[in-house]
């Protein structure tokens, strides 16, 4: 039955991965290239020039081909928290229903209504009313995504909420806190950003291979410039939003940053590791060195975590076993405070329901002395509060390098074009091709880390996944993975042979 | 105003608030309807490509309503959320599945190098319209018919059938409210090719065809009231919270709100003079009165299943687990806060009104289909 337990969950979590990752192929281009589409679009209408008005409707038809297939998988990733993770949809409804249903009411009708006008009403509404629609489904797309990572914040820093014994549930105590945590913050402006950025490396290298085959050349480098702009002031929020999220995983995800930059022991002046290669058969509190080969930059970590390259970050080790200088208590430790906080829930709600009093009130006051420990009460093991630590480090590591190259990149084209030599740099469009690809390696790399990087716990810290799946047998849940890998795996297929052959066509379609 | 509401008014308002959802949910589900047309009132690929073009301006608002549906239930009925996505694993699943070959169709559909071919994407619209629409309509039945599940004390679900949902189809009463809604939904669609298509011939079998798939939908109609005026319901006694088997329980929560006969009546009739008003008489705008008839049928059925001390999502193998929209709900805390963000409702259903009637002023013709606007046709 365990073992069945621990299978469902693992296949509930492929599942989620596999919508997940699929999802995020298409979500970011939607959200990026829906605010270069209002650009080129705004400029049309401000110029009356019809090239400008071609160029937007070529953006376009590329954006709807994939907005509707990051449509069709974002449905499966909403009711999915039903289907799937049905224990956690109860304990943690209460607050995280609102947040998706927030994002239907605000987002999504705005997005729907618009959409239809920006595609099929260039001659049945005005032209200044079309050029509103298109921003407003830009707008939309964006709230969307405002609402979709306060719900995925409080998963990584739960709060504004409390536990109420009697419905076995967290309730929400305070909206603001849930909507307007530091983490929610960041989360939206890192990854919006990194999404306008991906979006705009899908436009300049788009534009460079017309450029590399000679066609369409003053489109796209029309295209390529608004892009460039657009994608370089994104790359440079994307970096610093990425130091304020990583400065938040420092104080509210300690396991998380221990995790990406394999740090085992803690220490003061930690260095970053630019580069290195994990020991795979390293284990929390053994001897074993973490890595083969390593570059560090010594005191770099500490800064980033606590802004003083002198300070200390806590390591996997002192995370698990504790570490009493420190005043850091551990998993080990944290799981006996736990499984007292279980066992006193449980006995909390027989008593109730046998109309024992006393004995609820004992339980109840016992419970609530140890509930900040509930979730690692349902831990097998300390190690099993580690996340993968080479998946996590390699992820962060390779979004990082990426993200930092990017920036470049938007830079030479502006420069080129300035120059007005953009045509003949084949190395330079070579490589915004080849950053399409990057841009969405970095992409997933990215949400690799923050979703890895978070486990084991589906809530951080209150709830581990193995509780938060629901109870059905494994063959449902291995069913449906199959048929979701075959069924987007085809989609996937159908839109990339539709956007190549758009792009093949250009705007003369 | 709002914050002073008490727990049991907000568990109320939010059984409506989710209602009127549903209910316009099932009014926009006029679009599944015409994905089932196009292969029976269409004649030739023109007329196809009208009918999926006239659909394809509105099917994201019907996408976009079931989601709100779903996220209304999550934020407000998050123990429903929980039991019937987790338990009735299989009906939702295959839900799923048809609105994701929905989403996909319309915009891939006439698009060269599409890999699966036209055809393949209007077969994914009909499987939408028809399987899609008949195991929600499935799925709602077992408000009133009641699934085998019970909860732990910590409200984990635990499934009575190894079909989790699959067998809801297999009762006549669900089955009949599945085809009743798929047949509505046809009707409703024809209703809304003859108000926005400008095309002689397709318009006047879209005529014939709202009376056709009426009558073709009296029957079970006719099966799910008598179903619900003689059948025994799950009741739920007010003081203690115990559900308890009330025969004849949905009649008499009719007859005990007759703001809920009234609407169930009206909205009927509402539906049938739609019916008459566009097969017969030659008007265009009977999608209107087919559209209101839908919203205030939906709205009687989901009271009647929720409202009068009536479990809405009933167990029949341990009825003690059965949902009530006071054991299922949200706390009064995030209802009420959920009530002030459904405040921005009547705001967002202005401007998708306005939207609506820019978009419909003119006619969808043949001639718009093949303008310089093809390329974004679908």
């Amino acid at each position: 039955m365990e073992d069945q337990i621990l299978s469902t969950v693992d296949w509930a979590r492929a599942q989620f991965a596999l919508t997940a990752m699929y999802h995020w192929i298409f979500v970011p281009l939607t959200l990026g290239l829906s605010f270069l589409v209002a650009f080129f679009e705004s400029i049309y209408v401000k110029t009356g020039n019809e090239e400008w008005k071609k160029l937007t409707k070529f953006w376009m038809t590329l954006f709807g081909v994939n907005f509707a297939i990051g449509v069709a998988t974002g449905i499966i990733l909403e009711f999915q928290f039903g289907t799937n993770w049905s224990n956690y949809s109860w304990m943690v409804g209460d607050i995280f229903g609102a947040p998706l249903a927030i994002e239907g009411i605000f987002a999504f009708f705005l997005e729907a209504t618009f959409f239809a006008v920006m595609f099929f009403g260039w001659h049945r509404v005005s032209k200044g009313f079309h050029l509103f629609s298109t921003w407003m489904v830009a707008v939309g797309s964006s709230l969307s995504a405002v609402w979709i990572l306060v719900a995925n914040a409080w998963m990584q820093f739960p709060t504004g909420m409390a536990f109420n014994p009697d419905r076995a549930r967290f309730e929400m105590q305070s909206f603001w806190d849930v909507a307007l945590s530091p983490v929610a913050v960041h989360k939206f402006t890192h990854t919006t950003s990194s999404a306008f950025l991906l979006a705009s490396l899908f436009v300049v290298g788009i534009s460079s291979l017309f450029l590399l085959q000679k066609r369409h050349q003053k489109m796209a480098k029309r295209s390529m410039v608004v892009a460039a702009v657009f994608g370089f002031i994104a790359s440079i929020f994307c970096a610093f939003t990425g130091d304020e999220a990583a400065f938040n995983v420092a104080h509210k995800q300690p396991m998380k940053l221990a995790a990406i930059e394999g740090l085992y022991v803690g220490q003061e002046k930690a260095p970053i590791i630019a580069a290195g290669i994990i020991n795979s058969s390293k284990k929390p509190g053994d001897d074993l060195p973490a890595f083969y080969q390593e570059v560090k930059i010594p005191g770099l970590l500490s800064l980033l975590a606590n802004r003083d390259a002198n300070s200390f970050v806590p390591g996997i080790n002192d995370l698990v076993f504790g570490n009493a200088e420190r005043n850091i208590v551990g998993a080990e430790q944290r799981m006996v405070t736990g499984k007292i906080a279980v066992a006193e829930l449980t006995r909390y709600k027989n008593a109730k329901e046998k109309g024992d009093a006393a004995a609820a009130a004992s339980a109840l006051a016992l419970f609530n002395q140890n509930k900040g420990d509930l979730g690692y009460g349902y831990l097998k093991s300390p190690a099993q509060a580690v996340p993968p630590v080479a998946i996590a480090f390699y992820s962060f590591h390779i979004m990082v390098v990426l993200g930092t190259l990017f920036p470049l990149i938007f830079l030479l084209v502006l420069y080129f074009a300035f120059k007005g030599t953009l045509e003949n740099q084949r190395w330079l469009n070579l490589a915004c091709l080849l950053s399409i690809f990057l841009g969405y390696v970095a992409q997933q790399a990215g949400w690799v880390v923050a979703e890895v990087g978070r486990q084991p716990w589906a809530i951080q810290g209150l709830l581990p996944v193995n509780v938060a799946s629901t109870n059905i047998a494994t063959g449902n849940v291995q069913a449906t993975f199959f048929i979701f890998l075959a069924l987007f795996t085809a989609l996937l297929l159908a839109e990339i042979r539709i956007m190549l052959k758009q792009i093949k066509t250009g705007p003369e379609a | 105003m709002i914050g002073n509401l008490d727990h049991t008014t907000l568990q109320q308002l939010w059984w409506l608030i989710t209602s009127v959802v549903g209910s316009l949910f099932l009014f926009l589900t006029f679009v599944q309807g015409g994905q089932t047309l196009i292969f029976t009132t269409a004649t030739t690929e023109e007329e196809k490509t009208l009918i999926i073009n006239t659909m394809g301006r509105k099917w994201e608002l019907t996408f976009t309503t079931l989601v709100l549906f779903g996220g209304a239930l999550f934020a407000a009925f998050p123990l429903f959320y929980a039991t019937s996505f987790g338990g009735a694993y299989w009906v939702w699943m295959l839900i799923l599945f048809t609105f994701i070959l929905q989403a996909v169709s319309y915009e891939y559909r006439k698009k060269p190098d599409n890999f699966l071919g036209a055809r393949t994407y209007e077969i994914f619209m009909f499987i939408n319209g028809s399987v899609g629409i008949l195991l929600i309509g499935a799925a709602v039945g077992t408000f009133f018919t009641g699934s085998s599940f019970s909860l732990d004390m910590f409200n984990s679900v635990k499934w009575g059938t190894s079909y989790h949902g699959l067998e809801a189809a297999l009762n006549l009463f669900n089955l009949s409210f599945g085809l009743f809604l798929v047949f509505l939904a046809r009707t409703l669609g024809a209703m809304y090719i003859v108000n926005h298509v400008d095309h002689d011939a397709l318009v006047l079998r879209a005529r014939k065809a709202t009376w056709i798939n009426l009558v073709l939908a009296l029957p079970f109609l006719l099966i799910i009231l008598f179903s619900l005026v003689t059948m025994d319901g799950f009741s739920v006694d007010p003081v203690t919270g115990k559900i308890f088997i009330e025969k004849g329980k949905y009649l008499h929560n009719l007859l005990g709100m007759p703001a809920v006969l009234v609407m169930l009546l009206g909205g009927l009739i509402s539906v049938i003079y739609g019916v008459l008003a566009t097969g017969f008489l030659g008007k265009n705008s009977g999608i209107w009165f087919g559209g209101l008839g839908t919203v205030l049928v939906g709205l009687a059925i989901f009271s009647l299943a929720g409202y009068n001390n009536t479990a809405f999502y009933p167990s029949v193998t341990d009825l003690q687990s059965s949902l009530t929209i006071y054991n299922a709900s949200s706390s009064k805390y995030t209802l009420t806060v959920m009530s002030y963000v459904a405040l921005a409702v009547p705001f967002v259903l202005g401007y998708i009104a306005y939207v609506w009637k820019l978009m419909d002023a003119k006619k969808l013709t043949l001639a718009e289909l093949t303008s310089e606007d093809a390329n974004e046709m679908y």
